[in-house]
């Protein structure tokens, strides 16, 4: 099996423990995944402006640096359904395109899904508030959303609420936005981090030591607004928690 | 700043009051919530729903046509009505024919829409909105924030001063009974008194000609039974097939709207009671260019239940008023390009993708999509601004050159890195109140590499 690991720009240049973690977490699980040299982004932040070219050149070039693995496995949920859907309106008659497409998946999936193991053997004595990225909730169905009335599994929250130790709190919205929305953070700033605010209290009322989630773009912006706040609250990736769970 | 966004900011200014609108309708979400999850089959009706729906609109004219004749043999006058203005001139035709003077109106969307109360009210005849929420509304002089809920954005000791100064209630009195107790007298006066009755139609059988109406005040019942005259508005895509698929829509639509099984009052009309006279007008005003625009189609599955606004994060922290369109929230966004692209492109961007809207309708129109379609086509028609389509080709060129991305990668670091924290988040480049991230010394790469050079079986 070729797993190639796709790692999105603020993990490259901002979060590269991240990435690291998600080796540590692959290779205990007996996944000896590669990392494409050439690769930079997905697009997603010209999608969600609506530059379509653009995003078309970034697609071509994604097809180019992963369309060799069996498997393209990234630690965020947002740039994989930009992948696996955001991509839906390019070369829909090249089948390999189509077959990388549906070959990537979010670390959590990838785990769930296609290692098909539902718990790792670990110890993680915290109290954790767990952050439902909206991309990975209802555009890659990580979780059941809340709006629906429908049976589904939990493949992200589920992998850290078996862990030794670990208590899952409780939130008063269980997947409600944080208000990241990429390039909205920049454009709506004051909406955006009113969101993330009411988010945080949520957390903290519910007595959270760290938020967690499969999304770190989100888990950037909260951090950047407790920290701002002085708040006693801090932010992990799912991928580093069962990394310091299993070591 | 965006239009959008600069309303935001104002709204969000007074945080007391935007904690209390998002509570507001965030209860009204829990509440349709715990309704739809007493529903097995939600997902099913869901479905179903969006079925019928697309079904009609691909053989509108048949069933539009069938509509018509069942109405008409039933009595019922119908028009058909282009645009607005010749819903307004309609309305006001079949007004002037019975020298009617004063009105009484029920909750219509499309009314709004169509700019009815102001025409008529320039025409010199009285047009009393009867809908609690809506008299509000009218009172204050303001448009409804909220399809549903109309008045959503005032608090009851707001209230109680509009109705003190209106309708005479006491000073300082708030209390919800009280206030609709007042409201209720002053309103039966006023049905008393109305020569006619307009109302909007949530559903229209083709098969049986009837036309279905809910409300939770009987406030339509009373418009459309007291009055020797009745005027009904509906857009072409009130229609359904049969009488028999209003069971699917019913189930949806209140549990949808506000979390009750079903409205107090679900009234069938099929024709004009004796000595009354029935209209039925059916408007397009934009709809057919909506259902000839593929992408944007489903739109027209809407039921109108507003549970997209209850849900939208950015609605319930904005407030109605910040889309500047007639509807607001995800469904006042996919519709308002349609009427000026220009004037409304701040909308779209007006959403973090968060993807909810499309889950919660209960027709399953796909929102969410629409509004990434309507970014893409502001960028088609040049709209986007020169900053945001600079940054966008910017970061294009970067990212397809992995060694120019990675050394100015490295600088960006080192530079950032170099500039005290303080200083940095003094300047808001990403707001007040949220610090960029802290920079790593090396990248993920460059750690990657260093591991493998030291023997660590880190991805061979």
């Amino acid at each position: 099996m070729k797993v190639g690991l796709f790692i999105p720009c603020y993990i490259e240049q901002c979060y590269p423990q991240v990435g690291l973690a998600m080796i540590d977490v692959l290779q205990s699980l007996g996944v000896e995944p590669v990392i494409p040299e050439k690769q930079t982004c997905c697009g997603q932040p010209m999608f969600n402006t609506g530059c379509v070219t653009e995003t078309e050149k970034l697609a071509i070039k994604f097809y180019g640096d992963f369309k060799d693995y069996d498997y393209i496995v990234a630690p965020s949920g947002s740039c994989v359904h930009m992948v696996r859907h955001g991509y839906n309106q390019f070369f829909r008659s090249n089948p390999d395109f189509i077959r990388m497409q549906a070959a990537t998946y979010e670390f959590c999936e990838f785990i769930h899904d296609v290692l098909n193991v539902r718990s790792i053997a670990g110890t993680f004595p915290h109290k954790v508030g767990f952050h439902k990225s909206c991309h990975g909730l209802r555009g890659l169905r990580l979780e059941p959303a809340s709006e629906r009335n429908l049976v589904e599994p939990s493949k992200a929250q589920s992998l850290v609420e078996q862990l030794i130790g670990i208590e899952i709190v409780t939130l008063e919205r269980s997947d409600e936005c944080c208000g990241f929305g990429g390039t909205f953070s920049v454009f709506e700033k004051e909406l955006s981090i009113f969101m993330g605010q009411d988010r945080l209290r949520d957390h903290q009322q519910a007595g959270a030591e760290i938020i967690t989630g499969y999304d770190t773009s989100c888990l950037m912006h909260m951090e950047g607004i407790l920290k701002s706040n002085n708040l006693d609250l801090k932010t992990m990736h799912v991928a580093e928690i069962l990394s310091e769970a299993i070591s | 700043m965006s239009s959008h966004a600069k309303e935001a900011a104002a709204f969000l200014a007074d945080e007391e009051r935007a904690h209390w609108h998002d509570q507001a309708l965030w209860f009204v979400r829990q509440k349709r919530d715990t309704a739809s999850k007493n529903v097995p089959a939600w997902e099913e009706l869901r479905e179903t729903a969006h079925q019928i729906k697309m079904h009609t609109l691909s053989r509108l004219p048949e069933y539009l046509e069938a509509f018509e004749t069942k109405a008409s043999e039933k009595g019922v006058h119908v028009h058909y009505a282009k645009t607005a203005q010749d819903h307004n001139e309609t309305i006001l035709k079949i007004l002037n024919s019975h020298n009617v003077k004063r009105v009484v109106k029920s909750k219509s969307m499309l009314t709004e829409e169509c700019g009815l109360n102001h025409f008529i009210e320039k025409k010199g005849i009285e047009i009393i909105d009867t809908d609690l929420g809506e008299r509000i509304v009218q009172l204050l002089e303001e448009p409804p924030s909220h399809i549903v809920l109309p008045a959503i954005h005032r608090k009851k000791e707001e209230v109680g001063e509009l109705f003190h100064k209106h309708l005479h209630t006491e000073k300082g009195a708030s209390d919800p009974t009280y206030l609709t107790q007042a409201a209720r007298k002053h309103l039966r006066e006023r049905f008393l008194a109305g020569e006619a009755g307009i109302t909007g139609v949530n559903f229209a059988v083709a098969e049986t000609g009837g036309i279905t109406i809910v409300t939770n005040e009987g406030n339509a019942d009373l418009g459309n039974s007291l009055p020797p005259l009745h005027i009904a508005s509906m857009g072409f895509d009130k229609i359904i097939p049969r009488a028999k698929d209003l069971a699917v829509f019913i189930s949806l639509l209140a549990r949808s709207a506000t979390g009750q099984p079903i409205t107090t009052y679900t009234s069938h009309l099929a024709g004009p009671r004796p000595g009354q006279e029935m209209h039925i007008i059916i408007v397009d005003n934009g709809r057919s260019e909506i259902l000839q625009k593929e992408k944007f189609r489903k739109t027209l599955c809407c039921i109108r239940c507003g549970a997209c606004l209850n849900t939208c994060p950015v609605y319930r922290r904005t407030g109605g008023y910040s889309y500047k369109f007639v509807i607001p929230g995800p469904l006042g966004t996919v519709l308002a390009p349609h009427k000026d692209l220009k004037k409304h492109k701040s909308l779209p961007y007006a959403c973090t993708l968060c993807e909810s809207c499309s889950d919660v309708c209960p027709v399953k129109v796909d929102l969410h999509q629409q509004i990434i379609e309507w970014r893409a086509e502001i960028d088609k028609q040049g709209q986007l601004g020169l900053i945001k389509k600079a940054a966008m080709w910017g970061t294009t060129y970067l990212f397809k050159h992995p060694k120019l991305y990675r050394t100015l990668g490295k600088l960006g670091r080192i530079f950032l890195r170099a500039m005290p924290a303080r200083l940095l988040n003094a300047i808001p480049i990403w707001g007040k109140n949220r610090d960029l991230p802290e920079m790593p010394a090396k990248s993920f790469s460059a750690l990657h590499k260093k591991k493998l050079k030291q023997g660590g079986n880190y991805g061979k």
